[in-house]
């Protein structure tokens, strides 16, 4: 699946886009940003506050809970400042 | 109708493009969101945006408010890039025949663009360069529409 990320969460992650592959018991956006946080400090640090940061799945918005499986893009933001 | 550009929008020429050719709307509400310095602490902002879901959720708002509003026109029209203190940002613009739906449509399409729509401020300044953090009234602000919207 293919990850995006925006805002300062891509500047503390270091990264903008990234196609990954999670193993089989990733199953939620939750778990997900678990499993990102363990990849190194870049991302422990970009995923600190993780209640804040909101996620979408193939650009729909969706509560932490949500279930990946069949997600072909994930995206990770601050809440949004537009308008 | 919805448009995301990176130049500036003509509020006049926008209207008049919209009601061209119509007779039959009696009112026409149109809002504008601009750069606000904050005591010479702003030089400029960038807006960053998450292409494809911009567009999308820009399109969900604006349905979303025809479900609600007996709605004859509606545009959204929302800027990114680099933006100056006092430059345009978005235009939101209603039409109806009463001016009751124009008013609380166009007042709903931003309160909920706030808080849904993915844009984010990044203000330049003397100070140095901070990302905008949302403000709580934003999101206060959507949930009286979900409230009435469940009444």
């Amino acid at each position: 699946m293919r990850l995006l990320y925006f805002a300062w969460v891509k500047e503390k992650a270091g990264v903008a886009a990234e196609e990954i592959e999670p193993p089989e018991h990733v199953a939620t956006v939750a778990e997900l940003i678990l499993w990102l946080k363990a990849r190194g400090p870049e991302f422990a640090n970009a995923f600190a506050k993780s209640e804040v940061i909101r996620a979408a799945i193939d650009q729909i918005h969706v509560r932490h809970d949500a279930k990946i499986k069949g997600a072909r893009e994930v995206a990770f933001f601050p809440p949004v400042t537009g308008g | 109708m919805i448009r995301l550009q990176q130049e500036d929008f003509d509020i006049g020429a926008e209207i008049a493009n919209l009601k061209r050719g119509r007779s039959d709307i009696g009112a026409i509400v149109a809002f504008t969101g601009t750069v606000r310095d904050r005591h010479g602490a702003v030089s400029e902002i960038t807006l960053e945006h998450y292409p494809g879901m911009t567009e999308a959720e820009l399109a969900r708002v604006e349905a979303e408010a025809h479900a609600h509003w007996p709605l004859q026109l509606s545009l959204i029209v929302h800027r990114y890039g680099t933006l100056a203190p006092g430059d345009n940002i978005v235009l939101v613009v209603t039409a109806s025949e009463h001016r009751d739906a124009a008013f609380d449509a166009a007042k709903f399409m931003m309160d909920y663009l706030k808080t849904s729509a993915p844009f984010w401020k990044r203000e330049n300044g003397p100070g140095g360069a901070r990302w905008v953090e949302a403000a709580p009234s934003d999101a206060t602000a959507a949930t009286r529409w979900k409230k009435r919207a469940a009444e």
